[in-house]
């Protein structure tokens, strides 16, 4: 018996020696950023894990390191999937760094909350004038953020397989009608080859819900907000138009087309025959070309009645306002913005170049390219999500009314209770709001 | 930290001083024994929880320009006219009444299974908490799957029935999502439950078997008589452990079904982080935690009554 | 299923005189079998995905072959971890961080445990029951409070041969432990087992002049085998799981734990075959420390005789 306390103990103290060593490797950590540290200024980034868009960033970096020998910029990396909660929890122990990514739905938000200064960008190469108007947030007249790129919202298909139901291909200029939408899944319903008619991804719980489904909601006349005054929900999210979105969105789980929860990777299920159309995004066009080629039928969002929409903004940079070092962090910002690095963040992340200059230059983007359809749908059809502080708590609302529709709520109800929930929120908090 | 060795060899002037000095010096031993495990609950639990229920009076926001502000009790005004809160509150309760007793359970079948001397009884003890260690977003992609309309465990129930009864959609239907997350769950922590119980098995004297051997007891009375007995202290701790446990119910909610469909899964924890995170509704949340701390301090403290032990 | 075959048992303690087996011992065997099946398949599944391509495991997934390696399997998905997250060093920093917290607890609990059992005392019930309390409060629901308060805390550090005092704690190692060494379920563990033990013994030891502390490191600790490898068990997983407390107070990647590792594979389009590779690469050391602790029950089986 003694033996054994005497073993534990033993191997204890090993571990504790082991831990120790460890500790001592990386202890330096410990002293606290508060930004910057006189002319070295820290830049966070939601890429760790993400190789190609994080290489992006450590070249715009360097180069800015070398071209100057004022300040220098040190890189931080997060994973994406915490990333809101590692900045909001650093924020509140006042420990913002000075440069920072954001959503960009999230900057009206953190503008309001104090976390993100306004921006001087009339010194960068490129003018923000040419960029993509959803790749540049603006909060109560001031710039907040831009970003080098942006992504759009797409229906993927098979052209052998809408050719042999006798399916019409959709254009950007003609966009199925809601009618010819529902002809179409009734005719692939029918053949009984595919287990998803149509996969709409509903098993991804994020921000995915309002940037894919608000834009269906747009599309039918509806709207997150009554967007001309922010003030309430009122109409645009419990008016006809918006119960009718609801009736359609639940109809499709009830007529057997959409799984009411997607696997945990629809593209896959796609790439695998499972599905004959699939709700996604331009960031799996690459993968779903490597697999079906030219066969590949990437179709324009649905017109049901309003025309089609899509959700816009993605990444986007900005500054800190507990930044000690403003002057630094503006001469990188300004320094970031040339043509090549617009260039080369679309390039390594496969997405939409925010102007029309470095899309020219990304394969496949140029005009007559095959993803050249997604630059367009940008221009075209992007809705930006509301441009309130309020908006993370719409986003939840939204979100958790549209899963109760998928299950079955009444949709009228349900609507009429995100309504009065966003209208409470927007009265008991001091938003100030508008782009 | 302790008193000195050899105090007995100490002249006492009388037999009652030595002894009010040995008290004086246990109660010392004691303190110091305690106290540094107090003093840590107390920096890393009592304060922040103490700070976070004071919020609960206050309109806190997770993002705002302005600093919190006062408002009494106009969260827990909010709160009583939530109709969530009350289904979340339900939710919590079904799920601890059916978990507590389930888990225990089991987990007992499985520790008295893998304590006799059999073969490879060292796998089995491994292969039973495998569940506990393996990651969670693992898990849930596994169970999410098993779950599907045409999944694995419908098709299952389809043979054995020749095809008589079709197994519902489990996650997608609000009847049915609960129970799947039941049985998720005990399957999930039940391993962590069986070491416990192992632990407390091993406190039973060998002896008290031998004994009730030669009296020719029959297996059952043996575990009436002898076993059950000598688990008294373990069960107590498995039963406010597992209850506390369940209560607590939050990650594979979050996981698995966001509180959904239509609310049947919602819990007061994973309405309360939804509240105090994602809707940034710092105060509130607060609020809902508090409300539920005492519920919950109330269902242990009759527990605990109910269970104490007798000495 | 290769792996769920009979294991390669423990040495039979008399392999010379084994009984035949009875239907009842039979029938137990099987439903042991069975509960292995019951419990291993997710574990199965992860270790054969993260062989597999992605785009495979989700056409796999309708059926039995989602358990069997079968189709193009490949080292892929493991090189793919270590190109995309310092896999080594968030092991070891796990390693550490759960191994100092675990040697911890299990002093830090036992004491109090000892005093809260075994010695008398006023008030000794209420610190008990106030002790348990603050069970109740999940942590999710007072971590934000908690990031504020561990900023405002004070520490030494060793500066070029000086030891200076800096505020807060965040971007730390001992913000991964601290918090977590004190805990009101090992503090009850360690009392109800401690309950078991025969109080004589610590009135023997009294008369033979033992202090307090004495009695607990020389009788009640090593009587105590069971308990102290359940706690190290329960106290080291979750540490090995945290991830909400280090995400909000870890900036630094050298200092990150292995669960948020994870996250640097939950992109926008998620590498399924890496996340399964890397759930297999930190799940191992867990079963580990399970298998190596887990002797404790097995020699106190046979010890068990020797106390009271």
């Amino acid at each position: 018996m003694e033996s054994r306390t005497r073993r534990l103990a033993v191997s204890s103290i090993a571990a504790l020696a082991a831990a120790a060593l460890v500790a001592g490797c990386g202890g330096s950590g410990s002293t606290g950023s508060s930004g910057a540290d006189g002319n070295t200024l820290t830049l966070w980034t939601h890429n760790a894990g993400n190789a190609a868009e994080y290489g992006v960033v450590k070249q715009v970096v360097k180069d800015f390191n070398a071209s100057q020998s004022k300040y220098k910029v040190k890189i931080q990396a997060f994973p994406q999937g915490s990333y809101n909660d590692s900045v909001v929890a650093a924020a509140s122990a006042k420990k913002l760094p000075c440069l920072l990514d954001v959503d960009g739905p999230n900057v009206p938000n953190w503008a309001w909350g104090g976390y993100l200064a306004p921006l001087d960008l009339s010194k960068g190469q490129v003018a923000v004038k040419d960029q993509l108007p959803s790749t540049v947030a603006t909060y109560k007249g001031k710039t907040y953020g831009f970003g080098f790129y942006d992504v759009a919202l797409t229906m993927y298909s098979r052209k052998s397989v809408l050719k042999k139901y006798d399916i019409r291909i959709p254009t950007l200029d003609k966009p199925w009608t809601k009618d010819e939408f529902s002809d179409a899944l009734a005719k692939l319903k029918a053949s009984g080859k595919f287990k998803n008619t149509l996969d709409l991804g509903t098993g991804d719980p994020g921000e995915w819900w309002p940037y894919a489904y608000s834009p269906l909601l747009q599309s039918f006349g509806g709207d997150l907000i009554d967007r001309s005054a922010y003030k309430t929900a009122k109409g645009a999210l419990n008016g006809e138009n918006a119960v009718e979105w609801g009736k359609w969105f639940r109809s499709m789980v009830t007529k057997g087309y959409a799984p009411q929860k997607s696997s945990k990777s629809p593209a896959d299920d796609f790439r695998n025959g499972k599905t004959a159309i699939q709700w996604d995004g331009s960031w799996s066009a690459q993968a779903n070309t490597d697999k079906f080629g030219s066969d590949l039928a990437i179709l324009p969002p649905v017109d049901f009645g309003d025309g089609p929409k899509i959700g816009g903004a993605s990444w986007q940079w900005g500054m800190s306002s507990t930044c000690a070092n403003k002057e630094g962090a503006q001469a990188y910002l300004n320094f970031s913005r040339q043509t090549k690095y617009f260039v080369d963040f679309a390039k390594a992340t496969n997405t939409i170049a925010a102007t029309d200059a470095a899309a020219q230059q990304v394969k496949g983007y140029e005009t007559g390219g095959q993803f050249n359809i997604f630059l367009k749908e940008a221009q075209k059809f992007a809705v930006v999500r509301p441009v309130t502080p309020a908006y993370p708590y719409i986003s939840t609302v939204f979100s958790k009314t549209a899963m109760d529709i998928m299950a079955g709520a009444d949709v009228k109800g349900a609507l009429d209770q995100a309504v009065s929930q966003i209208d409470n929120n927007l009265a008991t908090n001091n938003y100030s709001t508008g782009s | 930290m302790s008193t000195r060795p050899g105090a007995a060899a100490d002249v006492p002037p009388t037999r009652r001083a030595t002894q009010r000095r040995a008290r004086r010096r246990e109660s010392l031993a004691a303190l110091g024994m305690v106290s540094p495990a107090v003093f840590l609950l107390v920096m890393f639990i009592v304060i922040p929880v103490v700070l976070a229920f004071a919020l609960a009076f206050t309109n806190a926001r997770l993002v705002s320009p302005t600093p919190a502000q006062f408002t009494g009790v106009q969260n827990f005004r909010v709160l009583l006219d939530d109709p969530l809160f009350y289904k979340s509150l339900r939710n919590t309760f079904y799920f601890a009444v059916v978990v507590v007793p389930l888990q225990g359970g089991l987990a007992l079948v499985l520790a008295l299974l893998v304590n006799a001397k059999v073969k490879g009884v060292n796998f089995f003890r491994t292969v039973y908490f495998l569940p506990v260690v393996t990651s969670m977003v693992v898990v849930s992609i596994l169970w999410t799957l098993l779950y599907q309309k045409t999944g694995l465990i419908n098709e299952l129930i389809s043979h054995l029935t020749l095809g008589l009864v079709q197994g519902p959609d489990w996650l997608n239907n609000p009847s049915t999502a609960m129970p799947a997350i039941i049985v998720m769950s005990v399957w999930q922590g039940v391993g962590f439950h069986m070491i416990i119980w192992l632990a407390g098995l091993q406190t039973i004297p060998q002896d008290l078997y031998e004994a009730a051997d030669i009296d020719g007891a029959t297996r059952w009375t043996r575990f009436w008589h002898v076993t059950w007995p000598g688990l008294s202290a373990t069960r107590t701790f498995v039963l406010i452990t597992i209850t506390i446990n369940a209560f607590a119910l939050f990650t594979q909610i979050s996981v698995m079904t966001q509180g959904g469909p239509l609310d049947s899964t919602s819990t007061v924890v994973y309405q309360a982080v939804r509240t105090g995170y994602s809707q940034q509704q710092t105060g509130y949340a607060s609020a809902i935690s508090l409300v539920f701390f005492v519920l919950v301090l109330a269902v242990s403290l009759v527990q605990r009554f109910l269970t104490r032990e007798k000495d | 299923m290769t792996s769920v075959s009979p294991a390669p048992a423990p040495a039979p303690a008399h392999p010379g005189r084994r009984r035949r087996p009875s239907p009842r011992r039979i029938g137990l065997q099987a439903a042991r079998i069975a509960l292995a099946l019951f419990f291993s398949f997710p574990i199965v599944f992860m270790l054969v995905s993260s062989f597999k391509p992605d785009q495979q495991i989700f056409g796999d997934l309708d059926g039995i072959k989602a358990f069997l390696p079968v189709g193009h399997l490949s080292l892929d998905n493991y090189t793919g971890v270590f190109d995309r997250v310092p896999a080594v060093r968030f092991l070891l920093n796990s390693i550490g961080i759960s191994a100092i917290t675990v040697a911890l607890s299990i002093f830090i609990n036992s004491l109090a445990a000892f005093a809260l059992s075994r010695m008398r005392w006023r008030g000794k019930k209420i610190v008990l029951t106030a002790v348990i309390a603050t069970l109740i409060v999940p942590f999710e629901t007072f971590a934000l409070p908690m990031v504020w308060w561990v900023n405002k805390l004070p520490w030494l550090q060793l500066d070029g041969g000086r030891l200076i005092v800096t505020e807060g704690w965040l971007d730390t190692y001992q913000v991964q432990i601290l918090p977590f060494v004190a805990n009101a379920m090992f503090i009850f563990l360690f009392h109800q087992y401690f309950q078991s033990i025969p109080k004589e013994l610590d009135e023997a030891a009294v008369l033979d002049g033992a202090s307090w502390f004495g009695i607990y490191r020389r009788i009640v600790m090593p009587l105590s085998g069971p308990a102290i490898a359940t706690v190290a068990i329960l106290a080291f997983l979750p540490m090995w799981n945290a991830y909400l407390w280090p995400l909000m107070v870890v900036q630094s990647e050298d200092l990150r734990p292995v669960m948020i590792g994870i996250d640097y594979f939950v992109q926008t389009n998620p590498s399924w075959g890496e996340i399964m590779a890397y759930s297999s690469m930190i799940t191992v050391p867990v079963l580990a420390l399970f298998v190596a602790f887990q002797r404790a029950f097995v020699s106190s089986i046979a010890s068990s005789g020797v106390k009271g």
